[in-house]
């Protein structure tokens, strides 16, 4: 165990990223590739590109992010000037350059806003059709945020996506009667009461989260059966399957340490690395800030990770962050910007980001299950499957603003929040949801 | 030198003095220019009210125009009349809000007030290190409000916070750590908490201020009349405090309405929007939730009451003879 750690954490921080560059080949290597001619774009003369992304969350996001870009400006020519913007600001600088025709001509943005400026961006079908062709085929999410709704054009290059499984303590989980962690709600649920009769509490956010409160509380709905709205955007969110999801999420509730209804994305990293909570649902960053310090190593040691309980029809119902790359019409080199966007995808890029990340950007082609991030250590294979989801923000309506709205207004958040800690009944928290929901979808 | 100048010497055959002329200078037409007064007064005024246009009257001009729109980020808007009012006077989060706004303003504008001017009459006695204690008492103003925030997010926390850590680990009088923001009223007492800490040193500073300016010899006067202490208090010192106490008053409502770093640091309008001020709630729907125009009609809401206090303070100043401490007639 000790050994098999040792290797992980090589393989895996910034070593990895360090292997990776030394021998270019063995990275490589493991990524099956299909047959394909990548589209045929020749690169504008004197062409520069101006891309903005999110910041990074870990360190080699943007170091291996600069210096794929780097080799880019390398073979080509093309100077690059990456930005990175806030997280919260990502989303309004968009809507600049979306409206006023100015500014970056890549945007690395969050899943929605490429539908939201869909007529604005430029067609990256023939592309997307080559990386999947060349990589196994595009995962289940991305093609739901890389294609146009209803269609099969694609807006957007989705780039990778940051899932939260459930992370739980698994001599703690023993103690409790479990050996591994049960895939449906009823023992789900049964495990986490052995916890809390124990003093292992679980604990997950249901205060205005952006990250872990939507990830909590769209589990429940989906994995329940529920959904905001249906097909055609028509709310359905008051349906016998959602109230099912808040009848569970109270008895739910009593397994909880207190004060969960305060917890905004960083509380369950901070009680779960105090010992004060024994489960709770988190991205993989928070594995690697208890492996890489001395003082909670051995938390991560006592670390598992698994699937919360799945969907009806087995189906895995957990929340995903998605970088989602698109290129807008205003760029005046257009050729170069999907370029660039190819040279990211491709192996030789990609897979040293995907590494060195630590596999935090889960990947969204099918060959890229392969990549040596998700051999190292055995734990992380659990985030290797997270763009196989069927189930996104808005489900089940189209992607569009209302969906958008709903989510930042924390609709379902705090459905979930007011039925969980009795402050409405069920009845009256769907209803309420419901009311809200019609606000934004008319 | 005028004609009559008495030393002129009588008879003597100079020409008439009238026609004597101050030698003219031909003035360029620059100086002409700045010697125009209708030139002055547009060329003085004109960056003013450019800066006003630019940075006050048009952005809050586009703000009331997009509270009359059904704009979204990355969309343009329509025209819809006062839609986005009708559908926010049905929504309960919304009222919530300005329930919370106006219970937290009031609450937190008594509280320090009361707690500022009693500070202010203590720093106004003869104590010891009078200026070092005056430099300590400024300090949670200057602290940069994020950053106080984040220490009473802290000290909030459910799990962390210190002082359910004292009184549960340390002196044992309770047996469960306090839920400081997950329900309701002690999520929105903390806050008013916060804002109190924060906004005591301006009020008392402000007061203190006032307190000098009252000369001595009024209350060596009424000390010779034999008046109490108390009636010292209501008869010079609140009287005369008045102005600056109105002023003081204004700005102190007027920050603690629009007030918007705490709450979202701290907790975001949770739980359940239960501490949603009209200002967080109007960044949270009109920018990560992208209905600019309905973010701007909330803003927007919050306009009458910033007026009615903005004329409370109008009256108040106006009242010359409460001013001088005379009675009102």
């Amino acid at each position: 165990m000790h050994d098999l750690t040792r290797r992980g954490a090589l393989g895996l921080g910034a070593g990895a990223l360090a292997a990776g560059m030394a021998v270019p080949g063995r990275a490589r290597a493991a990524i099956p590739m299909g047959n394909a001619t990548p589209p045929a774009h020749a690169v504008e003369k004197g062409a520069t590109l101006r891309v903005l992304r999110p910041t990074k969350f870990v360190d080699a996001d943007e170091t291996v992010f600069r210096e794929n870009t780097a080799k880019f400006t390398a073979q080509t020519g093309v100077q690059v000037r990456v930005d990175f913007a806030g997280w919260e600001d990502l989303r309004p600088q968009t809507a600049v350059a979306a409206n006023t025709g100015a500014g970056p001509d890549v945007v690395v943005a969050w899943a929605d806003d490429p539908h939201i400026y869909a007529d604005k961006v430029l067609d990256l079908t023939e592309l997307a059709g080559y990386l999947g062709q060349k990589y196994g085929g595009w995962l289940a999410l991305p093609q739901r945020f890389g294609k146009k709704w209803g269609t099969e054009q694609w807006v957007a290059l989705p780039m990778g996506g940051s899932g939260g499984p459930c992370v739980y303590r698994i001599s703690w989980l023993k103690e409790a009667g479990y050996d591994s962690l049960p895939t449906d709600h009823e023992n789900f649920l049964k495990a986490c009461q052995a916890l809390k009769k124990n003093g292992h509490p679980a604990g997950f956010a249901l205060g205005n989260a952006v990250g872990d409160g939507n990830a909590y509380c769209n589990w429940l709905l989906w994995s329940h059966g529920g959904m905001v709205v249906d097909e055609s955007g028509k709310v359905a969110i008051n349906s016998p399957q959602t109230l099912n999801a808040l009848k569970y999420a109270k008895e739910l509730y009593q397994t909880f340490i207190p004060g969960t209804l305060s917890w905004g994305d960083i509380n369950n990293n901070r009680a779960y690395a105090a010992g004060e909570i024994g489960l709770t649902q988190n991205g993989v960053s928070m594995y690697f800030s208890l492996k890489n310090d001395p003082k909670t190593a051995a938390i991560a040691e006592d670390t598992g990770m698994a699937r919360m309980p799945f969907a009806p029809g087995g189906k895995m119902a957990e929340n995903v962050l998605l970088l989602n790359a698109m290129v807008f019409k205003h760029t005046r080199f257009p050729n170069a910007a999907k370029e660039y966007l190819r040279f990211m995808m491709e192996a030789e890029q990609y897979d040293t980001w995907l590494t060195g990340c630590g596999g935090y950007w889960s990947h969204p082609l099918a060959a890229y299950a392969e990549s040596q991030v998700w051999k190292g250590d055995p734990k992380l294979a659990v985030y290797r499957d997270t763009n196989t989801v069927e189930f996104w923000s808005g489900y089940k309506g189209p992607i569009s603003q209302a969906s958008g709205s709903v989510a930042a207004d924390y609709v379902v958040v705090q459905m979930f929040a007011a039925a969980s800690s009795g402050q409405s009944t069920p009845e009256e928290a769907v209803r309420e949801a419901e009311r809200r929901a019609r606000r934004y979808y008319r | 030198m005028s004609a009559s100048s008495p030393s002129a010497p009588r008879g003597q055959d100079l020409p008439p003095a009238t026609n004597w002329r101050r030698p003219q200078i031909n003035q360029g037409w620059l100086a002409r220019l700045l010697d125009s007064k209708t030139f002055l007064i547009i060329a003085c005024l004109t960056p003013a009210l450019g800066l006003l246009m630019v940075f006050l009257t048009y952005p809050l001009g586009l703000g009331i125009w997009l509270a009359f729109t059904d704009t979204h980020i990355g969309r343009g808007g329509v025209f819809v009349g006062f839609e986005n009012f009708e559908s926010l006077w049905y929504d309960w989060v919304f009222w919530g809000a300005v329930f919370y706004t106006v219970f937290y303003t009031t609450v937190a504008t008594v509280l320090k007030f009361g707690l500022g001017l009693w500070l202010a009459l203590l720093l106004n006695e003869n104590v010891p290190f009078k200026s070092l204690l005056r430099a300590i008492i400024l300090l949670p103003w200057i602290v940069p409000t994020v950053l106080s925030a984040i220490a009473f997010w802290w000290m909030f926390d459910a799990q962390f916070s210190i002082i359910s850590y004292i009184l549960v680990d340390v002196l044992g009088w309770r047996d469960t750590y306090i839920d400081f923001l997950g329900t309701p009223w002690h999520a929105r007492w903390s806050l008013v908490f916060a804002n109190v800490w924060r906004g005591i040193p301006f009020v008392a500073i402000s007061l203190l201020a006032g307190l000098q300016t009252i000369s001595p010899s009024l209350y060596e006067a009424a000390l010779l009349d034999g008046a109490s202490s108390w009636q010292r208090f209501t008869r010079i010192t609140a009287p005369l405090l008045m102005p600056i106490l109105a002023v003081v008053l204004t700005f102190s409502v007027l920050f603690t309405f629009t007030d918007f770093q705490l709450v979202y640091a701290i907790t975001r309008g949770g739980p359940i929007n239960s501490t949603h001020l009209m200002a967080t709630l109007a960044f949270q729907r009109g920018i990560p939730g992208g209905q600019l125009g309905e973010g701007a009609a909330i803003a927007v809401s919050m306009i009458p009451f910033l007026i009615l206090a903005t004329l409370f303070s109008y009256f108040a100043l106006a009242r010359r003879k409460w001013q001088q401490g005379e009675a009102n007639d």
